[in-house]
């Protein structure tokens, strides 16, 4: 398969600098949108191309960006481009890969995307713990100032775009697209209420696009090579290629780029190497954390994001967390769902509440304390925090996931501990790497 | 207007709403939190939810926040079905997770919409099994208490007092279930608006710290509708008393004047009523200067007898109500009258009133305010003469902008989140103009600080470059013109300007200038606004009630000096308060005999030949005129103690013994309504203030007493075994009872909010057109200023102030804590007032070798007084601003020039006390 | 006042003034300014907020608030090197539990805690985004991957026991 957002990647190549990028074809669709494409044709291009974003909603990208007002419609001012660099999705490892590996080929994504927007100032929000990133962020964007990539007047083109780098203090809920503009405004990362989506009204109440990193990474090489080509990247239904990454007791846990819809048990058994000997696969959670468990049922799935969605999960992030045999689903869920409340930004309620609630019930389960009636508590939990638009954001909601999926396929877990009886995951304590 | 379906119900609801407010607009019950009548929604909560239908095929629908969901044609909810009650129902679960059980000691009790909200949620039984999260509370000074532990982190505190009230020393802090909202440190808070946490906290975190103190249950309490008496806002009040004491104030709701919010001088104010200084029975001086207690009929006796024989003279009382004004007039006579003002000030209000009256519209309410799209104050300092005014200027600046923006992006006024953050530091363009700093200044495009004779100089000037043909203003700076010509660019480019002016600087010139100025727009506009500010509650209705016509006091003292007088009668006013206590006590002194009536003891009381105590405003019938012209009713909340009456019962009680022909007929309070309404023109609309004495509703009296108010027949057991009689209350439609109907009467008469299965103050929408609207029974008040002339010649303008060396203009300041004089003696807030009382200009402190904290000097009619001198960068050069109302700086007088040096032996008086929560701090 | 702007250094205030260039107004930076002051003295003390603040034209309060939000803002003094230990669920399946029980006991600490000679605080992480090379750590700004018990042993060779 050819190799498309990683092909600068790789463990004998040492990061990308600006001119192994340059000399690989970097910044070759710059020159040509600069030269040959207007906004509309860039915005046109994207949109056929099916790009859809990696951040985890899966939301096309090119009917994203076409909100945004543009010419006429727009009231004068800025407009805002930011990538969403702040991964810390529990299980999700992939753009820290592309930011340290290879971040020209995010800061031309950026600049091709602000243009298409018309932005005119645009932002890397960089989780606080990435320094390496950082390092080789604040390099390359001054290589790109140096060489005329960015500041005014780009390449000649008339186009200007400032691009800043802001290293952030913190907490997962800076991920989220609204509070990512809350945090950037300098204020208490709580999430804003849609409508007005960030397009029209986000930073500083200006129209502003948001997207992951990797989907940023995906635009040089669709303007640069078209529309066709990158759709016939993907074996599936889905268009382009995707980082897919495995953890957990696997042979050989790692992120890989694949074409869309790579079969699930292709990755897992092909690159991840299978399972360690030892440990069998009992489940897993298909795109991060906040993602509901498939099994093995479900190995020969391809990874779309409608076909994984079809399946009752969906496809996140798309880097997989393995659960094993040796490990308590119970303890799992206790573990994720004691993330989420942690990071909850305390705004609402069911999120705020809802969720140590959640994990006390299942701590007193884990604990030997549980009741019967306490997996009614927790169903009543999934149906109160679980659906979108029952809570002010998707934090929430995604805690539910990997809880509900948990009752559905491995009660058994459960019903151990709630009976009394002992757990051989649990008592037999954790294995150690 | 959309047609909505509720539960399969149709209703019509008005458009533009959001599901919530049309829920209860209909009298619905939908449970929320976050969302607040005047401050919209941010989603929160979540407690609001209901099932959404996408169309007629969908059966089973989505939860949706009912305050973040704009109604539309057609949309189909279901608010009681058991989806959307069962997710309200883990809401409130969720909720309690972390609330503790401590309701029987928590002053909210009885009337904590957390309880009501967790009763109609239908909540009752709790599986969590975890332990609560527990928090520090925070000291936060003499107002407010704060039970962190209570919280249900609804967002309202920081919203009110953030975002609505521009405090900044409150803040939601940490995340997750460990939120926390307090102070970045303990101390007192800062904003003068922080009394409205404790309604609009939802439960006991921010409680009435007076109230805590003294504690009465709501059904305990008896109410009735009364109108502070903190400044000349009028902002409507419910007062609660219990066992003789008043307990606490609550805000009632008004639609044009303050909705749903008090300052914190209203709402702590009151507590005055309790003071140790209230007089209680009457007190005749004898020989050796003592005060012997008589009782009433000797008081009217000994008054009688004094004024019937002998050359009268009264002075009445801007802080005293039009009816008791109007008795006193009417008893001395029109030319012995003096209407209590110091005579600057009576010209000045005078003033003000004939432009009121000669304005081309009626004087703006607030709510009328709050849609001005620029601002222009000029020579006042709101904040601090008329609080109330300058959280309705705020709203006007900051969320209008919101509103207008996000109209663009088709957002509703009510998606306060959104609507800010589009809006970000954008505002309407609000000037201050003072002699200093105003605490406006954060939401003005443009302060300045300059002497009195510049802002109207500055004023003038605005004028002229609105209308060329108004005579331009001669040798102004470059600076301040192009600052004169930027305020009239902006006031003719605003649909609905405003200026507010009045007599915060003392200062006619200033007000002339605000009225030219509004004049000269309204050639093109007919939106222009204009509003005054005066000192006092009533200082309008007496302004109104003289037209400006009467002796003043320097006319008085000169005929006392002459001895023309033999007896004056003193109407609720400590003179010393007006004017320089020399040419006071020279007044005082040559007249016979001084009849003062009084609620409280007063420097004038203490010089007084008799004094006769009378009721508070919780005590007594009045009729005030707002600084809009607006004539409100405040009603007794309680009965008088002792021998205290209400001052016009004892005027009319005198005037009957007197014999006085004129006031033959005149029995009852309502009377003296009519009598004035029909004697004095401008006051006429008096009558129309609230309903008399006659008024039923189904043919019952307003109880002021809840149903569920306990104990009345026990309540003075201790004292006395036989069960009192109830009062009958033949001069109001109240009644001092549980019996009777609290439904939809006459605004101007809701004693208390109160609807089954509401106990809370959020009842009010039950009261209410809508949400948010006006109260069935119609808005409390009458308006008396129609303001249909349209004339006004230019008047002088003053030349440019120029310090002169060594000298400095004397120039008002006012506080919101200390500058009052009847909330001063409530405990809570004479601890807020502070003490320097004189200040200066850093660089002027700096010439006269005088630094803060050290005694200065000032000499007045040859008399030294001595005061805590304060440095304050922000006030304009050659000036000395001094605090009004404070004791020694009643001697001084605007617009004087005077001279100061530094005092010797000056010794600081106290050290500032910041704390009585369990032991004093010092700072 | 002007005592509460002279307690942030030159340099604190300069690295600040950068980020004041690209904000629309001051508060706006407050995040990054409290990540400055941080970064030269390990953690924001009460004075270095109020200062901070007084130079952002913001109340301490609002500016509280922010700084208690996000995790990675120290209001409390952190040792020399922070030890952010990734407790999320990638590395739990690999075994953390006992690791930071490892060094819990090799340290003296518990989570939360720092080290008696002040060389390291141990704190939780989320996620650091490296699950397939757990479990992992940072301690300060270096990653660790693959950890194991050899391997923190080794790391902390110099502090174990808790002293130095
Ligand atoms: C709690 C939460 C955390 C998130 N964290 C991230 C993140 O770290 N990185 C990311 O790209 N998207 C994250 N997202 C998704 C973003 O909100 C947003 O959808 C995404 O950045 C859009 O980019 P895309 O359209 O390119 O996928 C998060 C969402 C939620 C609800
Ligand atoms: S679901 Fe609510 S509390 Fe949780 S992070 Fe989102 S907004 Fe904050
Ligand atoms: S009132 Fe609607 S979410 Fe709080």
């Amino acid at each position: 398969m050819e190799k498309v957002l990683t092909r600068n990647i790789g463990a004998d190549k040492p990061p990308t600098d600006i001119a192994a990028y340059e000399e690989n074809g970097g910044y070759a669709g710059l020159r040509k949108a600069l030269a040959e494409y207007s906004p509309e044709d860039c915005l046109k291009l994207v949109q056929d191309s099916n790009l859809r974003g990696r951040g985890g909603a899966g939301f096309p990208t090119g009917m994203k960006w076409s909100f945004v007002p543009m010419g006429d419609k727009a009231t004068p001012g800025h407009k805002y481009l930011i990538a969403n660099a702040d991964e810390m999705e529990p299980g999700t490892f992939k753009d820290r890969l592309l930011l340290e590996y290879d971040p020209h080929q995010l800061i031309e994504g950026m600049i091709l995307a602000s243009y298409t927007i018309q932005a005119d100032i645009a932002y890397i929000f960089l989780r606080c713990e990435y320094h390496v990133a950082a390092e080789r962020l604040e390099q390359a964007i001054a290589d790109c100032y140096a060489k005329g990539y960015l500041g005014d007047n780009i390449l000649g083109s008339g186009y200007n775009l400032e691009l800043l780098l802001h290293s952030s203090a913190g907490r997962y809920i800076c991920g989220e697209e609204t509070a990512l503009i809350s945090s950037l405004e300098g204020k208490r990362a709580n999430p804003r209420a849609k409508p007005p989506f960030p397009q029209v009204s986000g930073l500083w109440g200006r129209p502003t696009i948001v997207n992951n990193v990797e989907t940023l990474c995906n635009i040089p090489h669709i303007i640069e090579r078209g529309v066709e080509w990158y759709q016939s990247l993907g074996v599936g239904e889905d268009a382009g290629t995707k980082l897919f990454g495995v953890s957990g007791q696997v042979n050989n846990p790692g992120c890989w780029e694949l074409p869309m819809g790579t079969p699930i048990r292709e990755i897992l058994e092909h690159h991840a190497g299978g399972m360690r000997e030892g440990y069998k696969l009992k489940g897993f959670l298909p795109g991060g954390g906040s993602t509901d468990f498939l099994t093995q049922d479900h190995l020969d799935l391809a990874m779309d994001y409608n076909v994984i969605g079809k399946a009752g999960s969906r496809m996140g992030t798309g880097t997989m967390i393995i659960l094993d045999d040796k490990t308590c689903a119970v303890a799992m869920v206790k573990n994720l769902i004691d993330f989420f409340a942690q990071e909850s930004c305390g705004f609402c309620t069911p999120c705020r509440d809802g969720l140590p609630w959640s994990s006390q019930v299942l701590g007193d389960i884990l604990a030997g304390r549980g009741r019967q009636e306490d997996m009614h508590t927790l169903s009543r939990q999934v149906n109160f925090i679980g659906a979108m638009g029952n809570t002010h954001c998707a934090l929430a909601p995604g805690a539910m996931e990997p809880l509900s999926s948990a009752m559905k396929y491995f009660p058994e877990d459960f019903r151990r501990h709630i009976d009394g009886e002992s757990c051989p995951m649990c008592d037999g304590g954790q294995s150690d790497a | 207007m959309p047609k909505i379906i509720i539960d399969d119900i149709e209703y019509e609801v008005e458009a533009g709403n959001n599901l919530l407010e049309a829920c209860l607009g209909l009298k619905l019950d939908l449970p929320y939190f976050c969302w607040h009548p005047a401050m919209g929604s941010i989603g929160a909560c979540r407690q609001c939810a209901v099932v959404q239908y996408l169309n007629d095929e969908d059966t089973r629908g989505r939860i949706v926040m009912g305050c973040m969901t704009p109604v539309s044609e057609g949309a189909r909810f279901s608010l009681g079905g058991e989806k959307a009650s069962e997710f309200r129902a883990t809401v409130i679960e969720a909720l309690m997770l972390n609330h503790p059980h401590d309701c029987p000691v928590c002053a909210e009790g009885g009337e904590c919409h957390l309880q009501d909200m967790t009763v109609m949620s239908g909540h009752r039984d709790r599986t969590y099994r975890g332990k609560k999260n527990t928090h520090r509370n925070q000291y936060l000074g003499p107002l407010i208490h704060h039970e962190m532990n209570r919280c249900i982190s609804c967002y309202r505190c920081t919203r009110f007092y953030r975002d609505y009230a521009g405090g900044d020393d409150l803040a939601a802090m940490a995340a997750h279930d460990h939120v926390y909202f307090g102070r970045h440190e303990a101390g007192v808070l800062e904003s003068e608006f922080s009394g409205n946490l404790v309604e609009v906290c939802p439960t006991g975190v921010f409680t009435d710290e007076t109230l805590v103190k003294d504690y009465t249950r709501k059904w305990d309490l008896q109410s009735a509708p009364s109108v502070c008496t903190g400044c000349a806002v009028g902002c409507n009040t419910m007062p609660g008393e219990r066992y003789g004491r008043l307990k606490r104030i609550h805000n009632r709701f008004n639609v044009e004047v303050n909705g749903y919010f008090l300052c914190d001088r209203g709402r702590f104010g009151g507590a005055f009523v309790n003071s140790e200084k209230r007089l209680k029975f009457s007190g005749l001086r004898d020989t050796d200067g003592r005060f012997n207690a008589i009782n009433r009929d000797v008081a009217l006796e000994t008054s009688v007898a004094w004024l019937a024989q002998s050359r009268v003279a009264g002075i009445g009382s801007p802080r005293a109500s039009v009816e008791a004004n109007y008795l006193l007039r009417k008893l001395v006579g029109e030319d012995n009258f003096s209407n209590g003002m110091n005579d600057d000030e009576a010209m000045l209000v005078a003033e003000i009133s004939q432009l009121m009256l000669s304005g081309r519209s009626p004087p703006p309410s607030l709510k009328k305010m709050e849609t001005a799209d620029a601002v222009l104050i000029l020579g006042e300092d709101v904040t601090n003469t008329a609080p109330r005014l300058a959280l309705s200027l705020r709203q006007a600046v900051t969320h209008n902008m919101a509103a207008e923006l996000g109209e663009t992006l088709g957002l509703q006024d009510w998606q306060d989140a959104a609507i800010r953050n589009l809006a970000q530091n954008q505002r309407k363009p609000l000037y201050a103009i003072a002699v200093k700093d105003t605490r406006l200044d954060d939401i003005a495009i443009s302060t300045s600080a300059m002497a009195p004779d510049d802002i109207a100089r500055l004023g003038f000037a605005v004028a002229h470059f609105i209308d060329d043909s108004l005579p331009p203003v001669d040798k102004l700076s470059d600076r301040y013109s192009n600052l004169a010509q930027q305020i009239a660019k902006d006031l003719q480019q605003a649909a609905a300007p405003l200026v507010v002016s009045g007599t915060g600087s003392q200062h006619v010139g200033i007000c002339q200038a605000a009225a030219l100025i509004t004049r000269a727009l309204q050639q093109t506009n007919t939106g222009v606004m204009l509003s005054f500010c005066v000192p006092e509650c009533n200082s309008l209705g007496q302004a109104l009630l003289t037209g400006g016509e009467g002796q003043d006091l320097a006319e008085l003292t000169v005929r006392a000096i002459a001895g023309e007088i033999d007896t004056l009668i003193v109407l609720e006013n400590d003179l010393f308060r007006r004017a320089g206590s020399g040419q006071i006590t020279q007044l005082l002194a040559s007249v016979s005999k001084l009849i003062v009536l009084d609620c409280v003891d007063t420097e004038t009381t203490s010089m007084a030949s008799l004094v006769i105590p009378v009721s508070s405003f919780a005590e007594t019938e009045s009729t005030y005129v707002s600084s809009e012209g607006r004539a409100q009713r405040s009603y007794p909340v309680f009965e008088p103690a002792d021998d205290v009456l209400a001052d016009w019962q004892w005027l009319l009680a005198l005037s009957r013994k007197l014999g006085k022909a004129e006031l033959a007929l005149i029995e009852h309070f309502d009377d003296i309504v009519d009598a004035c309404a029909s004697e004095v023109g401008a006051l006429s609309g008096i009558k129309d203030a609230a309903p008399g004495a006659d008024y039923r509703l189904r043919g019952m009296k307003i109880p002021r007493q809840t149903h569920r108010y306990s104990g009345r027949t026990a309540m003075h057991a201790g004292v006395q075994i036989h069960e009192p009689k109830q009062t009958q209350d033949i001069e109001t439609p109240l009644a001092y009872s549980m019996e009777g109907l609290n439904g939809n009467e006459v605004g101007a008469l809701l004693p208390y909010v109160w609807a089954p299965g509401w106990n809370s103050n959020q009842s009010l929408h039950k009261f209410q057109h809508g949400v948010g609207g006006a109260l069935k029974g119609g808005t409390a008040g009458s308006r008396l200023i129609i303001g249909d002339g349209n004339t006004l010649t230019a008047e002088s303008i003053p030349g440019p102030f120029h310090a002169s060396v060594g000298e400095f203009l004397l120039v008002p300041l006012q506080r919101i804590f200390g500058s009052d004089e009847l909330s001063m003696l409530a405990p809570a807030i004479a601890e807020l007032a502070d003490s320097p009382a004189v200040f200066l200009h850093p660089d002027d402190a700096i010439v006269m070798g005088v630094h803060q904290g050290d005694g200065v000097v000032i000499m007045v009619d040859g008399k030294e007084y001595h005061f805590e001198l304060g440095i304050d960068d922000s006030l304009a050069q050659g000036c000395a601003g001094f605090v009004c109302g404070f004791q020694d700086t009643n001697n001084l007088r605007p617009g004087d020039s005077v001279c100061l040096a530094k005092a010797q032996n000056w010794q600081h008086k106290k050290p500032q006390v910041i704390s009585t929560d369990g032991g004093s701090r010092h700072v | 006042m002007v005592e509460l702007i002279s307690s942030l250094s030159n340099e604190e205030l300069a690295a600040i003034d950068a980020e004041l260039a690209h904000v629309p107004y001051k508060s706006a930076a407050a995040i990054d300014a409290l990540k400055i002051v941080q970064s030269f003295r390990g953690w924001v003390s009460d004075e270095s907020l109020k200062a901070i603040a007084h130079y952002l034209e913001m109340s301490a309060a609002e500016l509280e608030g922010i700084a208690t939000f996000y995790n990675l803002i120290y209001r409390q003094p952190v040792g020399d090197k922070v030890i952010l230990f990734c407790g999320s669920v990638s590395c739990w399946i690999k075994g953390c539990d006992g690791l930071r029980s490892q060094i819990t006991e090799l340290l003296g600490v518990r989570e939360g805690e720092t080290t008696a000679d002040n060389k390291y605080t141990l704190l939780p992480v989320t996620c650091l985004g490296a699950c397939d090379k757990a479990p992992v750590m940072m301690v300060g700004e270096d990653l660790h991957e693959d950890l194991d018990r050899q391997k923190i042993q080794k790391i902390f060779a110099s502090s174990a026991g808790g002293e130095s």
